[in-house]
């Protein structure tokens, strides 16, 4: 208790520009990932108007040249998953919940947590600054494929390429560090009792996704490497005229490319099985298989990746066993989808907005899931590679992890993180505006693709054969500019319930993981005692027992005294 | 309160362990990227054995002894430190330090006769990887050495005396780069 009394006097720098607690670090992420979600949607405004209404000026900006279009796109995609996805996902979540979940005063190396986000900031300060010189931003793709990006000629550039590549350097970086913290953290501070098998699903998942991360990073770091070295010292690693192949950037990029989709997703889909419980009041279904099945699926997102490849010019003899692998990793994750749907039947459902959320994240990703399955197919593949279909498709999946699922963990822990509890009926308007339009945009999308639309064109109407899709599209714009708009409703119960906001209680959702026996928001060092663990996260409505919900640091000699 | 905060500092070591082995699990796919190009380029196209041969091997080799030796002497430096004899691993901290100068320097002479004789990173694809992948080495070699001389400083302060683990840590990071190179070694120049 003294020790958190001097803490209380630190400055307002102490406290909260260099801050080492993990809660604090958490929310450094969080401000950061939603301003750069507010320039991915800018960009991603931009993109439909253009697709929408071709060389026209574009509301609020002007005439959109086709090399500033390259950029946009590559910049949509660098943002979207790079500096709004990984921070909000890992960085937010896994800081702000691995150590309150498993009762420790913080992370195991809280110096270089505050160094993760500093990596990740200049990171942030190195693409903003890219987008202010001249020739703007890099412009091949958010794939960076080689030549496109080995030589500036082809894409009309300058330097942007180098600074994306120095960008996305230093945020590998900082998420190696934050992934060896996350480990670390988990494997070493537990508390008493907090058996591997008593973690929540939630840890077990951003865990899985720091090693995936950590696995796969490397080759695409090393391949950086060489592309800078062809861009700046005129080695030929990815230049066929000098013996190199651009394939071994495709190769080296999706190694580290598809498993970035699983670490993406494992997080969503542990926020999700977290907020379904709680507001299910049942424990999760087949919590061990997930957890093995989590596993499994990390293994097999290593063995993947050439799917994104299949007429990239490699041996099409390849096409067959990458179809194979692909399809079978869609077997743990139907695992994983048909336990929460297990969770939900017959369970006394809440319908709060974390829960709406959550349910809006297991029903868009099994429809993204799904056509996962044409696209994995070879044969199939070959037809709608490089269209919208596909466009549409990765949205559906990582729309679902990112946004509905980000938006059930900030609805769901901002009582926890701030002390206040967020607008219920503008949670629920959020929801319903965010599902409808999102479906709105990308429903269609689907038929825009399998019309033959391409990918990364700026004009469609160039093309004879996609004139009759334009009215689609104008409608696939509207509908994005009405998604991008109904996200105003989250900014003002944001900003209004940090200030007005109900007082929150510790336990707003009666839930049953460490943090909630804690204050909201938690002291510095999390818990006034530390907490001792006597059973798993998930006994909720027991059969034999008069409580609706036992906490995980309650005994079973104290646990009638819990009153539902 | 006390004999929880006992309890952590007891777990500083295991914690500082696990977290380098992490690390050292992260860098290893970066090597092992690197190293997959290679080997893939290689297989694929000709020429490789002949720019090979113009690599001075002699002195190479000779850089092999000085990385494993310094491997031993870190050992020695953690052994000292571990039974609080200060100068003697402020000694081997330093025979560690001037063994990966050493490296560095000679790594300086076989590159400048390189370019001297017109092998620059752009004159062919063994160029390319050869320049690549040691110039990230010697990079990795550059951190450790300054990782060892801030370990060397704080045997001068004595502050090394209460946390003698770090010499352990380093020490792991140490020998990985020395096993890098020994792959690096025949790939490159036994090739």
């Amino acid at each position: 208790m003294n020790q958190g009394n001097v803490h209380q006097e630190f400055g307002f720098v102490r406290r909260y520009i260099i801050s080492t607690d993990h809660k604090v670090i958490a929310k450094q992420y969080l401000v950061l990932a939603l301003g750069w979600a507010v320039l991915g949607a800018a960009t991603a405004y931009l993109i439909r108007w253009q697709i929408a209404h071709p060389d026209t000026e574009a509301f609020g900006w002007g005439y959109i040249e086709p090399q500033v279009y390259n950029a946009l796109v590559t910049m949509h995609g660098t943002i979207m998953v790079f500096f709004v996805a990984m921070p909000l996902l890992l960085s937010v979540f896994g800081n702000f919940l691995i150590p309150l979940m498993i009762g420790a005063r913080d992370m195991a190396f809280p110096k270089l947590n505050a160094l993760s986000f500093w990596i990740f900031f200049l990171a942030s300060a190195v693409l903003l600054a890219s987008f202010f010189i001249p020739l703007g931003p890099a412009a091949a793709g958010w794939t960076g494929y080689p030549p496109l990006s080995a030589k500036n000629e082809y894409t009309g550039g300058g330097y942007g390429t180098d600074l994306w590549l120095v960008s996305l350097a230093l945020e590998f970086a900082s998420f190696l560090l934050g992934g060896i913290n996350f480990l670390t953290t988990a494997m070493n501070l537990r508390a008493p009792g907090l058996t591997w098998f008593r973690l929540p699903v939630i840890v077990w998942m951003q865990l899985t996704a720091a090693v995936i991360f950590m696995l796969s990073v490397g080759p695409l770091v090393a391949g950086a490497i060489l592309l800078l070295m062809d861009r700046n010292l005129g080695t030929t690693f990815y230049l066929a005229d000098g013996g190199g192949d651009p394939l071994l950037w495709q190769h080296l990029f999706w190694f580290f490319g598809h498993p970035e989709v699983y670490v993406l997703l494992l997080p969503g889909v542990g926020i999700m099985l977290e907020v379904i419980t709680v507001f299910a009041r049942k424990p999760v279904f087949a919590y061990r298989p997930i957890i093995y099945t989590t596993i499994i699926a990390g293994f097999l997102s290593f063995i993947v990746w050439a799917h994104h490849q299949y007429i990239s010019g490699m041996d099409p003899r390849l096409a067959m066993p990458f179809s194979i692998t692909t399809i079978i990793i869609s077997v743990p994750f139907a695992l994983i989808i048909f336990s929460i749907i297990a969770t939900l039947w017959g369970s006394s459902i809440t319908l709060t907005s974390p829960m709406l959320f959550a349910l809006g994240t297991l029903g868009v990703f099994i429809f993204g899931g799904l056509t996962g399955i044409f696209n994995g197919s070879a044969p199939v593949d070959i037809y709608i590679h490089d269209t919208y279909f596909v466009v549409a498709h990765f949205h559906y999946t990582l729309f679902s992890s990112v946004f509905f699922g980000g938006f059930a963990g900030i609805y769901f822990w901002f009582p926890k993180m701030f002390g206040r509890m967020m607008n219920e009926t503008l949670g629920k308007v959020h929801f319903w505006l965010t599902f409808i339009f999102f479906n709105g945009v990308f429903i269609p999308m689907h038929l825009v693709g399998l019309r033959g639309m391409m990918r990364r064109i700026s004009n469609p109407m160039q093309y004879e054969f996609l004139k009759a899709i334009e009215p689609l599209n104008m409608f696939i714009t509207l509908m994005a500019i009405l998604l991008i708009l109904s996200q105003l409703v989250f900014v003002v119960n944001y900003f209004w319930s940090l200030l007005r906001g109900k007082v929150a209680e510790d336990n707003p959702w009666q839930a049953n993981t460490l943090e909630w026996t804690t204050s909201s928001p938690p002291p510095h060092e999390n818990f006034v005692t530390a907490p001792a663990v006597y059973r798993w996260p998930y006994d909720y409505s027991l059969p034999d027992s008069t409580a609706d919900w036992l906490p995980q640091n309650r005994s079973e000699a104290t646990a009638k005294l819990v009153t539902p | 309160m006390t004999t929880q905060t006992a309890a952590i500092s007891e777990m500083e070591s295991p914690v500082g362990k696990n977290g380098t082995w992490w690390f050292l699990a992260s860098e290893i796919p970066i090597f092992g990227g690197l190293i997959a190009a290679y080997i893939v380029m290689r297989l694929g196209s000709a020429g490789w054995s002949e720019a090979s041969s113009h690599l001075n091997f002699t002195v190479a080799l000779l850089n092999t002894f000085l990385l494993l030796t310094s491997s031993m002497t870190i050992v020695m430096a953690h052994a000292a430190v571990q039974r609080a004899a200060l100068k003697r691993a402020a000694h081997f901290l330093g025979l560690t330090i001037l063994l990966g100068l050493g490296f560095l320097g000679m790594k300086a002479f076989e590159y400048s006769t390189e370019i001297g004789h017109g092998f620059l990173p752009s004159s062919g694809i063994f160029w390319s990887f050869y320049y690549g992948m040691t110039g990230l080495h010697a990079l990795h070699v550059l951190a450790g050495i300054i990782v060892n001389v801030v370990l060397w400083s704080q045997t001068v302060t004595g502050s090394l005396a209460q946390q003698p683990h770090r010499v352990e840590l380093a020490g792991l990071y140490w020998h990985l780069v020395d096993i890098i190179w020994i792959f690096l070694f025949p790939l490159l120049y036994l090739a």
